[in-house]
Protein backbone atom coordinates (compact mmCIF):
# COMPACT_ATOMS: atom_id res chain seq x y z
CA UNK A 1 0.00 0.00 0.00
CA UNK A 2 1.29 3.46 -0.90
CA UNK A 3 1.41 6.30 1.59
CA UNK A 4 -1.80 8.32 1.29
CA UNK A 5 0.05 11.56 1.93
CA UNK A 6 2.99 11.53 -0.46
CA UNK A 7 1.84 8.69 -2.74
CA UNK A 8 5.44 7.70 -3.32
CA UNK A 9 6.69 5.62 -0.41
CA UNK A 10 5.30 2.43 1.09
CA UNK A 11 2.90 3.06 3.96
CA UNK A 12 4.42 1.55 7.08
CA UNK A 13 2.13 3.09 9.66
CA UNK A 14 -1.50 2.03 9.83
CA UNK A 15 -3.58 3.89 12.32
CA UNK A 16 -7.29 3.74 13.05
CA UNK A 17 -8.94 6.47 15.08
CA UNK A 18 -12.48 6.11 16.37
CA UNK A 19 -14.06 9.18 17.91
CA UNK A 20 -17.78 9.10 18.80
CA UNK A 21 -18.19 6.10 16.54
CA UNK A 22 -16.67 7.93 13.59
CA UNK A 23 -13.82 5.94 12.12
CA UNK A 24 -10.82 7.53 10.40
CA UNK A 25 -7.98 5.49 8.93
CA UNK A 26 -4.45 6.59 8.07
CA UNK A 27 -1.98 4.66 5.97
CA UNK A 28 1.19 6.66 5.70
CA UNK A 29 4.96 6.27 5.45
CA UNK A 30 7.36 7.04 8.25
CA UNK A 31 8.48 10.37 6.82
CA UNK A 32 4.96 11.73 6.53
CA UNK A 33 4.12 10.32 9.95
CA UNK A 34 6.93 12.38 11.46
CA UNK A 35 5.54 15.50 9.77
CA UNK A 36 2.13 14.80 11.22
CA UNK A 37 3.75 14.50 14.61
CA UNK A 38 1.26 14.55 17.43
CA UNK A 39 -1.72 13.36 15.43
CA UNK A 40 -0.51 9.82 15.22
CA UNK A 41 0.75 7.84 18.17
CA UNK A 42 3.82 5.77 17.39
CA UNK A 43 5.14 8.36 15.00
CA UNK A 44 7.35 10.22 17.43
CA UNK A 45 9.45 9.54 20.48
CA UNK A 46 6.65 10.28 22.93
CA UNK A 47 4.52 7.46 21.62
CA UNK A 48 4.91 5.33 24.73
CA UNK A 49 3.58 8.11 26.90
CA UNK A 50 0.66 8.73 24.63
CA UNK A 51 -0.20 5.05 24.78
CA UNK A 52 0.27 5.12 28.51
CA UNK A 53 -1.97 8.08 28.98
CA UNK A 54 -4.78 5.94 27.58
CA UNK A 55 -4.12 3.51 30.39
CA UNK A 56 -3.88 6.17 33.04
CA UNK A 57 -7.02 8.02 32.19
CA UNK A 58 -9.12 5.35 33.81
CA UNK A 59 -12.07 7.61 34.23
CA UNK A 60 -12.34 8.59 30.61
CA UNK A 61 -14.85 5.87 29.64
CA UNK A 62 -17.34 7.35 32.09
CA UNK A 63 -16.70 10.99 31.39
CA UNK A 64 -19.24 11.11 28.56
CA UNK A 65 -21.98 10.07 30.94
CA UNK A 66 -23.45 12.72 33.19
CA UNK A 67 -21.16 13.49 36.03
CA UNK A 68 -22.30 15.05 39.27
CA UNK A 69 -20.67 18.45 39.76
CA UNK A 70 -19.24 17.52 43.12
CA UNK A 71 -17.44 14.53 41.63
CA UNK A 72 -16.05 16.68 38.92
CA UNK A 73 -14.64 19.33 41.20
CA UNK A 74 -13.24 16.64 43.44
CA UNK A 75 -11.29 15.27 40.52
CA UNK A 76 -10.09 18.68 39.51
CA UNK A 77 -8.87 19.34 43.00
CA UNK A 78 -6.46 16.41 42.95
CA UNK A 79 -3.36 18.55 42.49
CA UNK A 80 0.18 17.93 43.67
CA UNK A 81 1.16 20.56 46.22
CA UNK A 82 4.86 20.32 45.42
CA UNK A 83 4.88 20.67 41.63
CA UNK A 84 1.34 21.72 40.76
CA UNK A 85 0.58 18.79 38.45
CA UNK A 86 -3.10 17.81 38.38
CA UNK A 87 -4.26 14.22 37.98
CA UNK A 88 -5.74 15.18 34.64
CA UNK A 89 -2.36 16.45 33.44
CA UNK A 90 -0.68 13.32 34.75
CA UNK A 91 -3.13 11.23 32.74
CA UNK A 92 -2.42 13.30 29.64
CA UNK A 93 1.37 13.27 29.68
CA UNK A 94 1.70 9.83 31.24
CA UNK A 95 4.37 10.98 33.64
CA UNK A 96 4.64 12.14 37.23
CA UNK A 97 5.84 15.66 37.96
CA UNK A 98 7.76 14.93 41.15
CA UNK A 99 8.19 12.45 43.98
CA UNK A 100 5.31 14.05 45.90
CA UNK A 101 2.86 13.22 43.05
CA UNK A 102 3.07 9.57 44.11
CA UNK A 103 1.60 10.47 47.49
CA UNK A 104 -0.98 12.88 46.04
CA UNK A 105 -2.34 10.37 43.50
CA UNK A 106 -1.72 7.32 45.69
CA UNK A 107 -5.31 6.04 45.85
CA UNK A 108 -5.50 5.86 42.06
CA UNK A 109 -2.16 4.24 41.41
CA UNK A 110 -2.64 0.59 42.38
CA UNK A 111 -4.71 -0.43 39.33
CA UNK A 112 -2.41 1.52 37.01
CA UNK A 113 0.75 -0.09 38.35
CA UNK A 114 -0.85 -3.52 38.27
CA UNK A 115 -1.66 -3.11 34.62
CA UNK A 116 1.82 -1.93 33.70
CA UNK A 117 3.82 -4.23 35.94
CA UNK A 118 2.21 -7.61 35.48
CA UNK A 119 -0.09 -7.44 38.50
CA UNK A 120 2.40 -5.86 40.90
CA UNK A 121 1.86 -2.58 42.75
CA UNK A 122 4.47 -2.82 45.52
CA UNK A 123 8.24 -2.67 45.51
CA UNK A 124 10.18 -5.80 46.45
CA UNK A 125 13.70 -4.81 45.47
CA UNK A 126 16.60 -2.72 46.66
CA UNK A 127 16.40 -0.31 49.60
CA UNK A 128 18.84 2.62 49.54
CA UNK A 129 21.85 1.85 51.73
CA UNK A 130 22.21 5.07 53.66
CA UNK A 131 18.76 6.60 53.57
CA UNK A 132 17.14 3.20 53.91
CA UNK A 133 19.04 2.20 57.04
CA UNK A 134 16.14 3.13 59.28
CA UNK A 135 13.81 1.40 56.90
CA UNK A 136 15.73 -1.84 57.36
CA UNK A 137 15.35 -1.45 61.12
CA UNK A 138 11.64 -0.64 60.81
CA UNK A 139 11.14 -3.80 58.78
CA UNK A 140 13.01 -5.85 61.36
CA UNK A 141 10.91 -4.42 64.17
CA UNK A 142 7.76 -5.28 62.27
CA UNK A 143 8.94 -8.85 61.76
CA UNK A 144 9.84 -9.18 65.45
CA UNK A 145 6.44 -7.82 66.47
CA UNK A 146 4.61 -10.51 64.54
CA UNK A 147 6.89 -13.17 66.04
CA UNK A 148 6.15 -11.73 69.47
CA UNK A 149 2.43 -11.95 68.84
CA UNK A 150 2.51 -15.61 67.89
CA UNK A 151 4.75 -16.42 70.84
CA UNK A 152 2.34 -14.78 73.26
CA UNK A 153 -0.56 -16.64 71.69
CA UNK A 154 1.40 -19.87 72.16
CA UNK A 155 2.23 -18.84 75.73
CA UNK A 156 6.00 -18.96 75.06
CA UNK A 157 6.60 -16.12 77.49
CA UNK A 158 10.31 -16.63 78.05
CA UNK A 159 11.03 -16.35 74.33
CA UNK A 160 8.61 -13.45 74.03
CA UNK A 161 10.42 -11.49 76.73
CA UNK A 162 13.66 -11.76 74.76
CA UNK A 163 11.99 -10.55 71.60
CA UNK A 164 10.37 -7.68 73.51
CA UNK A 165 13.79 -6.56 74.79
CA UNK A 166 15.22 -6.74 71.31
CA UNK A 167 12.43 -4.57 69.91
CA UNK A 168 12.99 -2.10 72.72
CA UNK A 169 16.70 -1.79 72.03
CA UNK A 170 16.15 -1.39 68.27
CA UNK A 171 13.64 1.36 68.95
CA UNK A 172 15.99 3.11 71.35
CA UNK A 173 18.73 3.08 68.73
CA UNK A 174 16.38 4.66 66.19
CA UNK A 175 15.34 7.41 68.61
CA UNK A 176 18.92 8.21 69.55
CA UNK A 177 19.77 8.63 65.88
CA UNK A 178 16.83 10.89 65.27
CA UNK A 179 17.94 13.03 68.18
CA UNK A 180 21.33 13.61 66.50
CA UNK B 1 43.50 12.12 11.09
CA UNK B 2 44.49 8.54 10.26
CA UNK B 3 41.77 5.92 10.28
CA UNK B 4 43.55 4.07 13.08
CA UNK B 5 43.67 6.94 15.52
CA UNK B 6 40.15 7.99 14.58
CA UNK B 7 38.91 4.53 15.42
CA UNK B 8 40.83 4.43 18.63
CA UNK B 9 38.96 7.51 19.76
CA UNK B 10 35.69 6.28 18.36
CA UNK B 11 35.56 2.87 19.96
CA UNK B 12 34.78 2.93 23.67
CA UNK B 13 37.49 1.07 25.59
CA UNK B 14 34.90 -1.36 26.98
CA UNK B 15 34.11 -2.48 23.44
CA UNK B 16 37.65 -3.66 22.84
CA UNK B 17 37.37 -6.39 25.45
CA UNK B 18 35.64 -9.48 24.22
CA UNK B 19 33.05 -10.58 26.73
CA UNK B 20 31.60 -14.06 27.20
CA UNK B 21 29.44 -15.45 24.32
CA UNK B 22 30.57 -12.51 22.23
CA UNK B 23 29.93 -14.39 18.98
CA UNK B 24 26.21 -13.81 19.65
CA UNK B 25 25.81 -11.32 22.49
CA UNK B 26 27.28 -7.95 21.53
CA UNK B 27 26.71 -6.12 24.79
CA UNK B 28 24.85 -6.17 28.11
CA UNK B 29 23.42 -3.10 29.74
CA UNK B 30 21.79 -2.24 33.06
CA UNK B 31 20.19 1.12 33.71
CA UNK B 32 18.90 2.49 37.02
CA UNK B 33 16.58 5.51 37.15
CA UNK B 34 17.01 7.73 40.21
CA UNK B 35 15.52 11.07 41.26
CA UNK B 36 15.93 13.61 43.99
CA UNK B 37 13.22 14.01 46.60
CA UNK B 38 12.15 17.63 46.37
CA UNK B 39 12.94 18.88 42.89
CA UNK B 40 10.28 18.32 40.18
CA UNK B 41 11.20 15.98 37.34
CA UNK B 42 12.89 17.49 34.27
CA UNK B 43 9.67 17.39 32.21
CA UNK B 44 8.12 20.17 34.35
CA UNK B 45 10.99 21.53 36.45
CA UNK B 46 12.07 25.12 36.03
CA UNK B 47 15.42 25.88 34.50
CA UNK B 48 16.93 27.06 37.77
CA UNK B 49 15.84 23.86 39.52
CA UNK B 50 17.59 21.73 36.91
CA UNK B 51 20.57 24.06 37.11
CA UNK B 52 20.64 23.34 40.83
CA UNK B 53 21.01 19.63 40.06
CA UNK B 54 23.87 20.34 37.68
CA UNK B 55 25.71 22.35 40.33
CA UNK B 56 25.17 19.52 42.85
CA UNK B 57 26.61 17.08 40.34
CA UNK B 58 29.58 19.35 39.69
CA UNK B 59 30.25 19.73 43.37
CA UNK B 60 29.72 16.13 44.46
CA UNK B 61 30.62 13.84 41.54
CA UNK B 62 32.39 15.55 38.63
CA UNK B 63 36.13 14.94 38.66
CA UNK B 64 35.75 12.63 41.66
CA UNK B 65 37.74 9.43 41.65
CA UNK B 66 35.61 6.33 41.93
CA UNK B 67 37.42 3.23 43.11
CA UNK B 68 36.27 1.15 40.16
CA UNK B 69 35.47 3.60 37.39
CA UNK B 70 38.20 6.19 37.85
CA UNK B 71 37.62 9.89 37.38
CA UNK B 72 34.16 10.87 36.21
CA UNK B 73 34.06 13.51 33.52
CA UNK B 74 31.07 15.85 33.19
CA UNK B 75 29.90 16.81 29.69
CA UNK B 76 27.15 19.43 29.48
CA UNK B 77 24.89 19.38 26.44
CA UNK B 78 25.00 23.16 26.00
CA UNK B 79 28.79 23.04 25.69
CA UNK B 80 28.91 20.34 23.01
CA UNK B 81 28.70 20.73 19.24
CA UNK B 82 25.77 19.12 17.42
CA UNK B 83 27.94 16.40 15.95
CA UNK B 84 29.70 15.64 19.21
CA UNK B 85 26.31 14.92 20.74
CA UNK B 86 25.37 12.74 17.81
CA UNK B 87 28.53 10.71 18.29
CA UNK B 88 27.65 10.17 21.98
CA UNK B 89 24.23 8.90 20.89
CA UNK B 90 25.75 6.55 18.33
CA UNK B 91 28.07 5.19 20.99
CA UNK B 92 24.97 4.53 23.15
CA UNK B 93 26.39 6.75 25.89
CA UNK B 94 23.45 9.15 25.88
CA UNK B 95 19.91 8.96 24.53
CA UNK B 96 18.65 11.03 21.60
CA UNK B 97 16.34 12.79 24.09
CA UNK B 98 19.23 13.93 26.24
CA UNK B 99 21.12 15.25 23.21
CA UNK B 100 18.16 17.59 22.59
CA UNK B 101 18.05 18.68 26.22
CA UNK B 102 20.28 21.69 25.69
CA UNK B 103 19.35 23.72 28.75
CA UNK B 104 20.36 21.50 31.63
CA UNK B 105 21.17 18.09 30.18
CA UNK B 106 24.52 16.56 31.03
CA UNK B 107 26.31 13.26 31.26
CA UNK B 108 28.94 11.91 33.64
CA UNK B 109 31.30 9.48 31.92
CA UNK B 110 33.77 7.01 33.35
CA UNK B 111 37.22 6.76 31.79
CA UNK B 112 36.52 3.54 29.91
CA UNK B 113 33.01 4.71 28.99
CA UNK B 114 31.46 1.55 30.41
CA UNK B 115 29.56 3.74 32.85
CA UNK B 116 27.56 6.81 32.03
CA UNK B 117 25.15 8.80 34.14
CA UNK B 118 22.67 10.92 32.25
CA UNK B 119 21.59 13.98 34.21
CA UNK B 120 18.22 15.69 33.63
CA UNK B 121 16.95 13.36 30.95
CA UNK B 122 13.48 11.97 31.76
CA UNK B 123 14.69 11.35 35.32
CA UNK B 124 17.21 13.39 37.30
CA UNK B 125 19.73 10.57 37.03
CA UNK B 126 20.03 7.53 34.84
CA UNK B 127 22.94 5.33 35.80
CA UNK B 128 23.91 3.08 32.93
CA UNK B 129 26.51 0.33 32.81
CA UNK B 130 27.40 -1.12 29.43
CA UNK B 131 29.70 -4.16 29.08
CA UNK B 132 30.74 -6.26 26.11
CA UNK B 133 29.34 -9.75 25.65
CA UNK B 134 26.98 -11.53 28.01
CA UNK B 135 27.69 -9.90 31.39
CA UNK B 136 24.33 -8.97 32.89
CA UNK B 137 25.22 -9.83 36.48
CA UNK B 138 28.38 -7.74 36.30
CA UNK B 139 26.49 -4.82 34.76
CA UNK B 140 23.95 -4.95 37.57
CA UNK B 141 26.69 -5.12 40.19
CA UNK B 142 28.54 -2.12 38.75
CA UNK B 143 25.38 -0.05 38.33
CA UNK B 144 24.47 -0.89 41.93
CA UNK B 145 27.94 0.13 43.14
CA UNK B 146 27.57 3.46 41.40
CA UNK B 147 24.06 3.88 42.84
CA UNK B 148 25.39 3.29 46.38
CA UNK B 149 28.28 5.66 45.78
CA UNK B 150 25.98 8.42 44.56
CA UNK B 151 23.52 7.82 47.36
CA UNK B 152 26.22 8.55 49.94
CA UNK B 153 26.04 12.18 48.89
CA UNK B 154 22.45 12.79 47.74
CA UNK B 155 19.02 11.66 48.93
CA UNK B 156 17.21 9.69 46.25
CA UNK B 157 13.40 9.69 46.25
CA UNK B 158 12.41 6.34 47.73
CA UNK B 159 9.08 5.14 49.06
CA UNK B 160 8.71 2.04 51.18
CA UNK B 161 5.71 0.85 49.22
CA UNK B 162 6.58 1.97 45.67
CA UNK B 163 10.36 1.82 45.78
CA UNK B 164 12.44 4.26 43.76
CA UNK B 165 10.16 6.95 42.37
CA UNK B 166 10.54 7.82 38.70
CA UNK B 167 9.02 10.21 36.23
CA UNK B 168 7.39 7.51 34.11
CA UNK B 169 5.17 4.94 35.84
CA UNK B 170 6.79 2.21 33.71
CA UNK B 171 10.09 2.62 35.61
CA UNK B 172 8.90 2.85 39.22
CA UNK B 173 10.11 0.38 41.86
CA UNK B 174 13.56 -0.81 40.91
CA UNK B 175 14.03 1.80 38.16
CA UNK B 176 15.86 -1.03 36.44
CA UNK B 177 16.00 -1.72 32.75
CA UNK B 178 18.34 -4.52 31.79
CA UNK B 179 18.97 -5.23 28.16
CA UNK B 180 21.10 -7.36 25.92
CA UNK B 181 22.08 -6.71 22.31
CA UNK B 182 22.15 -9.91 20.27
CA UNK B 183 23.26 -10.79 16.76
CA UNK B 184 20.82 -13.43 15.54
CA UNK B 185 21.38 -13.86 11.78
CA UNK B 186 20.75 -17.62 11.64
CA UNK B 187 17.43 -17.39 13.49
CA UNK B 188 16.33 -14.66 11.09
CA UNK B 189 17.62 -16.53 8.02
CA UNK B 190 15.80 -19.73 9.00
CA UNK B 191 12.68 -17.65 9.83
CA UNK B 192 12.63 -19.06 13.35
CA UNK B 193 12.93 -15.72 15.09
CA UNK B 194 9.40 -14.64 14.25
CA UNK B 195 8.08 -17.78 15.86
CA UNK B 196 10.12 -17.24 19.03
CA UNK B 197 9.17 -13.56 19.31
CA UNK B 198 5.64 -13.98 20.75
CA UNK B 199 6.96 -16.31 23.46
CA UNK B 200 9.57 -13.72 24.48
CA UNK B 201 6.87 -11.06 24.72
CA UNK B 202 4.72 -13.30 26.86
CA UNK B 203 7.52 -13.55 29.39
CA UNK B 204 7.33 -9.80 29.95
CA UNK B 205 10.35 -9.01 27.80
CA UNK B 206 10.52 -6.57 24.90
CA UNK B 207 12.43 -6.92 21.64
CA UNK B 208 13.59 -3.83 19.76
CA UNK B 209 16.01 -2.67 17.08
CA UNK B 210 19.43 -1.38 18.06
CA UNK B 211 18.67 2.26 18.67
CA UNK B 212 15.94 1.61 21.20
CA UNK B 213 12.25 2.32 21.23
CA UNK B 214 10.55 2.17 17.87
CA UNK B 215 13.76 1.59 15.92
CA UNK B 216 13.85 -1.05 13.26
CA UNK B 217 16.10 -4.07 13.51
CA UNK B 218 19.19 -3.52 11.38
CA UNK B 219 21.95 -5.99 10.70
CA UNK B 220 20.04 -8.76 12.51
CA UNK B 221 20.77 -6.99 15.78
CA UNK B 222 18.12 -7.11 18.45
CA UNK B 223 17.84 -5.52 21.85
CA UNK B 224 15.96 -7.57 24.40
CA UNK B 225 14.95 -6.02 27.70
CA UNK B 226 12.66 -6.36 30.70
CA UNK B 227 9.35 -4.53 30.70
CA UNK B 228 8.25 -4.57 34.33
CA UNK B 229 10.23 -2.85 37.07
CA UNK B 230 7.91 -3.14 40.06
CA UNK B 231 7.27 -6.06 42.39
CA UNK B 232 10.37 -8.11 41.57
CA UNK B 233 13.87 -8.06 43.03
CA UNK B 234 16.61 -6.62 40.81
CA UNK B 235 18.41 -9.97 40.72
CA UNK B 236 15.23 -11.75 39.64
CA UNK B 237 14.53 -9.27 36.84
CA UNK B 238 18.03 -9.76 35.51
CA UNK B 239 17.86 -13.53 36.00
CA UNK B 240 14.62 -13.77 33.98
CA UNK B 241 16.28 -11.93 31.11
CA UNK B 242 19.45 -13.98 31.47
CA UNK B 243 17.63 -17.28 31.15
CA UNK B 244 15.77 -16.21 28.00
CA UNK B 245 18.98 -14.89 26.44
CA UNK B 246 20.74 -18.18 27.25
CA UNK B 247 18.03 -20.06 25.41
CA UNK B 248 18.20 -17.72 22.44
CA UNK B 249 21.96 -18.31 22.27
CA UNK B 250 21.36 -22.06 22.10
CA UNK B 251 18.70 -21.67 19.42
CA UNK B 252 20.96 -19.39 17.38
CA UNK B 253 23.85 -21.88 17.66
CA UNK B 254 21.58 -24.75 16.58
CA UNK B 255 20.28 -22.72 13.63
CA UNK B 256 23.86 -21.92 12.56
CA UNK B 257 24.78 -25.59 12.80
CA UNK B 258 21.83 -26.67 10.69
CA UNK B 259 22.56 -23.97 8.08
CA UNK B 260 26.08 -25.28 7.83
CA UNK B 261 24.93 -28.87 7.41
CA UNK B 262 22.04 -28.29 5.07
CA UNK B 263 23.15 -25.44 2.87
CA UNK B 264 26.81 -24.66 3.36
CA UNK B 265 27.40 -23.57 -0.25
CA UNK B 266 24.42 -21.21 -0.21
CA UNK B 267 25.57 -19.77 3.07
CA UNK B 268 29.16 -19.36 1.94
CA UNK B 269 27.99 -17.74 -1.27
CA UNK B 270 25.93 -15.21 0.65
CA UNK B 271 28.70 -14.44 3.10
CA UNK B 272 31.42 -14.03 0.45
CA UNK B 273 29.19 -11.91 -1.77
CA UNK B 274 28.62 -9.57 1.15
CA UNK B 275 32.34 -9.60 1.89
CA UNK B 276 33.03 -8.71 -1.73
CA UNK B 277 30.59 -5.81 -1.67
CA UNK B 278 32.08 -4.41 1.54
CA UNK B 279 35.62 -4.82 0.23
CA UNK B 280 35.02 -3.19 -3.15
CA UNK B 281 31.88 -1.03 -3.21
CA UNK B 282 32.20 2.72 -3.82
CA UNK B 283 28.86 3.76 -2.29
CA UNK B 284 26.84 2.01 0.33
CA UNK B 285 23.74 3.00 2.32
CA UNK B 286 23.73 2.50 6.06
CA UNK B 287 21.01 -0.15 5.90
CA UNK B 288 22.85 -2.23 3.31
CA UNK B 289 26.12 -1.79 5.17
CA UNK B 290 24.52 -3.21 8.31
CA UNK B 291 23.13 -6.17 6.40
CA UNK B 292 26.46 -6.99 4.73
CA UNK B 293 28.37 -6.53 7.96
CA UNK B 294 25.99 -8.95 9.63
CA UNK B 295 26.71 -11.56 6.93
CA UNK B 296 30.46 -11.13 7.23
CA UNK B 297 30.28 -11.27 10.99
CA UNK B 298 28.35 -14.55 10.72
CA UNK B 299 31.05 -15.86 8.38
CA UNK B 300 33.74 -14.93 10.89
CA UNK B 301 31.91 -16.46 13.85
CA UNK B 302 31.30 -19.70 11.94
CA UNK B 303 34.95 -19.95 10.95
CA UNK B 304 34.21 -19.50 7.23
CA UNK B 305 36.13 -16.22 7.02
CA UNK B 306 39.41 -16.63 8.83
CA UNK B 307 41.54 -13.55 8.20
CA UNK B 308 39.20 -10.93 9.72
CA UNK B 309 38.56 -10.42 13.43
CA UNK B 310 35.08 -10.80 14.89
CA UNK B 311 34.67 -7.42 16.52
CA UNK B 312 34.58 -5.80 13.10
CA UNK B 313 30.79 -5.66 13.14
CA UNK B 314 30.73 -4.01 16.55
CA UNK B 315 33.17 -1.39 15.36
CA UNK B 316 31.84 -0.72 11.91
CA UNK B 317 28.21 -0.62 12.95
CA UNK B 318 29.11 2.41 15.04
CA UNK B 319 31.71 3.92 12.74
CA UNK B 320 29.43 3.93 9.72
CA UNK B 321 26.63 5.87 11.44
CA UNK B 322 26.12 9.42 10.11
CA UNK B 323 27.58 11.21 13.16
CA UNK B 324 30.83 9.31 13.08
CA UNK B 325 31.22 9.64 9.34
CA UNK B 326 30.86 13.39 9.65
CA UNK B 327 33.29 13.52 12.51
CA UNK B 328 35.80 11.55 10.43
CA UNK B 329 35.24 13.85 7.49
CA UNK B 330 35.44 16.90 9.73
CA UNK B 331 32.39 18.47 8.06
CA UNK B 332 28.67 18.00 7.61
CA UNK B 333 27.91 15.57 4.79
CA UNK B 334 24.96 15.13 2.46
CA UNK B 335 23.49 11.69 2.48
CA UNK B 336 25.09 10.75 -0.90
CA UNK B 337 28.49 11.90 0.31
CA UNK B 338 27.96 9.85 3.41
CA UNK B 339 27.31 6.72 1.35
CA UNK B 340 30.57 7.32 -0.46
CA UNK B 341 32.51 7.95 2.75
CA UNK B 342 30.93 4.93 4.36
CA UNK B 343 32.06 2.65 1.55
CA UNK B 344 35.57 4.12 1.71
CA UNK B 345 35.76 3.71 5.47
CA UNK B 346 34.69 0.07 5.31
CA UNK B 347 37.19 -0.68 2.50
CA UNK B 348 40.02 0.89 4.46
CA UNK B 349 39.02 -0.89 7.63
CA UNK B 350 39.02 -4.27 5.89
CA UNK B 351 42.40 -3.54 4.30
CA UNK B 352 43.76 -2.73 7.73
CA UNK B 353 42.52 -6.08 8.96
CA UNK B 354 44.29 -8.00 6.19
CA UNK B 355 47.52 -6.11 6.72
CA UNK B 356 47.74 -7.19 10.38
Amino acid sequence: MLCQECQSKQASLHFTKIINGEKTEFHICETCAKDKGDYIPGSNSFSIHQLLSGLLDTEQPFSTTKESPSLKTQREELTCKNCGLTYQQFAEIGRFGCAECYRTFDEKLDPIFRRIHGGNAEHAGKIPKRKGKDLHVHREIENLRSTLKTQIENEEFEQAAKIRDKIRSLKNNLQEKEGD
Amino acid sequence: MSIESFMNDAISPWMKNEGPESDIVISSRVRLARNLQHIPYPIIAKENQLGEIISQVKEKYAGQNHIKFGVLELLQMNELKENEKRVLVEKHLISPNLSRETKAGAVLLSEDESLSIMVNEEDHFRIQCLLSGFQLDESLRYANDMDDWMEEKLDFAFDEKRGYLTSCPTNVGTGLRSSVMMHLPALVLTKKFNRILPAINQLGLVVRGIYGEGSEAQGNLFQISNQTTLGKKEQDIVEDLRSVVSQLIQHERAARESLLQQSQILLEDRIYRSYGILAYSRRIESKEAMKRLSDVRLGIDMGLIKDVKGNILNELMILTQPGFLQQYAGEALLSEDRDQRRAALIRERLKLELAD
